[in-house]
């Protein structure tokens, strides 16, 4: 990752896939009723590997292996989770997702109101997201926008190591459904995880690179790309802001909008189409929120709206890329 | 052991469970811990079909009158199969119900006043208002819902299972459901996971042979269902579900061999609604004729001719019992009509926990 450093005695490398998996055993070992379920989580290690090792450690009752039924095994850790337990259901991508997307929206996002405040729901919901790794449409969407839209869960990005490490554990924490999108592209990335952090909160943006020309607004799998935008931008005399969201509902309005106070610029980049999305959402509330602090319209990258295509240079075209943002950088500012 | 019994073997069983019993009324709700029959328990069943019965025909009333509004799903003519189950489950179980959940919450033991208030959209109602007849929940009752989606509550129910199992409790979770769910993906979801991972799960299937107008054999190319919930590898049984001593014999053998960890078992309660699939349905997709034999099945009248046969009933008890619910209902109503309304200052509460609330 860019923001890597270099180790030092408070910090150790280490990479997306295998952070999330500390988290994951550490959320295992502190608390009797958090268990693993989902589809290959067990006995193939994870479909991206990150459960690898886990059924040996603590057994099939909590590593526990599930057939392709996403509606009826999301559907079972609300279920178990209104029972008293902590499960962490994961979901091989958001793709497959939509099957369960009833259990999700009907269920865990609305018991509690529904229910006059009676059933909480705390389960964890673990999916990857995006595309750029030549998967085709049907393995390369970033729905989570959509599930930003809804009431009653929330929803994380981890995009750097120590998020991935610590995000699992604030989720638990959380008395209401919590769904955690990884970018699929990210489970390689290699970090420095910051071992002075023990926690991590889930209400607060960061700011990743201080700027003074623009913000640069993203998440997810995009704030490598955004970090290496602005590597390119300072080479050219601007200096941008990038600010990583973190949590797509609820959005932290304030870090952006401090951010854009100083810079007077926005760039938004955004992996999901652009019509109706989380990008069109928060330049929306730039727009009702900062509207006197800005010197220029606001700028968008999002991904062309096609189902996401296999070959690489069509992916490639499709999806937000450094370039893109530098050059959506360099219209608002010029 | 997949085996499908007729509602003769049921009634058979509750038959002869009947000796011993006493005669007259006594306040005495539930069978002893072993199943058995305690005095005056046919006349408790009565009591609560009929409370079941009046509640609803009270809310045909009050929904004409425009007190209560939405979706209103009656379960009149289907009192057995909420009461004759619920009478198997114990305090500590769970139950996960429908939309059309009068029944089930109130022979669960959720107050007529928070159903009706509940009803009215008031703070009172057992969701704050926030769910309606749909969506009624009692968390200390384990009653969780309430779910309009066809078959949405069926995961849940095998979650809340797994909880159990995990745990190593003996407690049942039981969901109800219609023969239109059957076709949804979620009971077949539902039905392998919990015959796969051997949930206490007791799955009840309300066969009232309509998923609103379209009939059984329109909806299913094998109508058949406990065969094919046999086929998940779950006990599976048909009982006749007008009959509520053959239901609740049936949901005792069923959630005693869950209890004993069996796995999930699967019942198909062949039942009928007298009424309309809701208040919006005008019904033309019946016979009139078809509609009117199956009103000669109805479950209050055949216990009801059973207590008479044995002198346990006479007209003096039966106008009693009627009063007595009546009244309750007039309570309920009236509590409902006086509470409060929900603040529409709070309009955004419970959508995430408040704080203080702790995972
Ligand atoms: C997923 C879903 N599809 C459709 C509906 C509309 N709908 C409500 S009730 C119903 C029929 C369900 O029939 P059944 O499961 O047999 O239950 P019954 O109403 O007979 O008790 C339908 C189609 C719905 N609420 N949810």
């Amino acid at each position: 990752m860019s923001t890597r450093k270099a180790p030092t005695g408070t910090s150790r490398p280490t990479t997306y896939r295998e952070a999330l998996r500390e988290g994951l055993r550490e959320a295992l070992l502190q608390d009797e009723r958090v268990f693993l379920m989902g589809e290959d989580v067990g006995r193939y290690g994870g479909c991206f590997g990150v459960s690898l090792g886990l059924l040996e450690e603590f057994g099939p009752d909590r590593i526990r292996d599930t057939p392709l039924s996403e509606s009826g095994f999301v559907g079972a850790g609300i279920g178990a989770a209104l029972g008293g337990m902590r499960p962490v259901v994961e979901i091989m991508t958001v793709n497959f997702s939509l099957l369960a997307l009833d259990q999700i929206l009907n269920n865990a996002a609305t018991l509690l109101h529904m229910s006059g405040g009676q059933l909480s729901v705390p389960v964890v919901i673990r999916m990857t997201t995006g595309a750029g790794r030549q998967l085709g449409a049907q393995h390369s969407h970033s729905l989570e926008g959509w599930y930003a839209h809804i009431p009653g869960i929330r929803v994380l990005a981890p995009a750097t190591v120590d998020d991935a490490r610590h995000m699992l554990a604030a989720a638990l924490a959380d008395p209401d459904p919590v769904l955690i999108f990884e970018h699929g592209g990210l489970y390689n990335a290699e970090g420095s995880l910051d071992e002075t952090v023990d926690a991590v909160d889930l209400d607060t943006a960061a700011v990743r690179r201080s700027g003074t020309d623009v913000s640069v607004i993203t998440y997810g799998g995009s704030l490598p790309k955004a970090l290496a935008a602005a590597e390119t931008l300072a080479g050219e005399g601007v200096s941008a802001e990038v600010v990583d969201l973190r949590a797509l509902r609820p959005l932290d309005d304030a870090t952006v909008m401090a951010s854009i106070a100083r810079t007077h610029r926005a760039v938004i980049v955004d992996e999901a189409w652009r019509s109706g999305s989380l990008a069109a959402e928060i330049s929306s509330r730039i727009t009702e929120q900062a509207f006197y602090e800005l010197d220029a319209p606001v700028q968008r990258v999002c991904s062309a709206e096609v189902p996401i295509p296999y070959a690489r240079q069509l992916e490639e075209a499709a999806l937000p890329q450094p370039a893109t943002i530098v050059d959506a950088v360099r219209r608002t500012v010029s | 052991m997949s085996s499908t019994t007729s509602h003769h073997e049921g009634k058979a069983r509750a038959t002869a469970r009947k000796s011993g019993r006493k005669k007259g009324p006594t306040t005495a709700a539930r069978g002893t811990p072993d199943g058995l029959p305690v005095p005056g328990h046919h006349l408790s069943l009565l009591r609560r079909m009929l409370a079941i019965r009046r509640f609803e025909e009270r809310c045909v009333e009050l929904y004409s009158g425009a007190k209560i509004r939405g979706f209103v799903h009656l379960c009149i003519g289907e009192e057995a199969v909420a009461v004759g189950v619920n009478q198997a489950l114990r305090e500590e179980d769970a139950v996960v119900s429908t939309y059309r959940e009068h029944g089930h919450a109130l022979a669960r033991g959720v107050p007529a006043d928070a159903v009706m208030a509940e009803m009215y959209g008031r703070a009172t109602g057992c969701s704050r208002g926030r769910g309606g007849s749909m969506h009624l929940f009692d968390a200390a009752r384990r009653f969780y819902g309430g779910n309009a989606i066809v078959a949405g509550g069926l995961p849940l129910a095998a979650g809340l299972a797994l909880a159990d199992r995990m745990r190593g409790s003996t407690r049942v979770t039981c969901c109800f459901f219609g023969d239109g769910a059957f076709a949804e993906g979620e009971f077949h979801e539902t039905a392998n996971l919990a015959a796969l991972w051997q949930l206490p799960l007791l799955m009840v299937c309300e066969n009232n042979l309509y998923a609103m107008g379209t009939s059984l054999a329109r909806e299913h190319a094998q109508t058949n269902l406990a065969m094919r919930a046999a086929s998940y590898g779950m006990p599976a049984w048909t009982v006749d579900g007008m009959d509520v001593l053959a239901v609740e014999a049936a949901a005792l053998r069923a959630t005693e061999s869950v209890r004993a960890g069996n796995g999930p078992h699967f019942l198909e309660a062949q039942t009928y609604r007298f009424r309309a699939h809701s208040m919006y349905d005008p019904d033309r997709y019946r016979a009139k004729s078809e509609i009117e034999e199956w009103k000669g099945r109805d479950p209050l009248k055949g216990l009801a001719e059973l207590m008479r046969s044995e002198g346990q009933l006479d007209d003096r008890v039966m106008e009693e019992l009627d009063k007595e619910v009546l009244a309750e209902i007039d309570e309920a109503v009236r509590g409902a009509e006086e509470a409060p309304l929900e603040p529409v200052a709070d309009l955004l509460r419970f959508v995430t926990s408040e704080p203080g609330s702790t995972a």
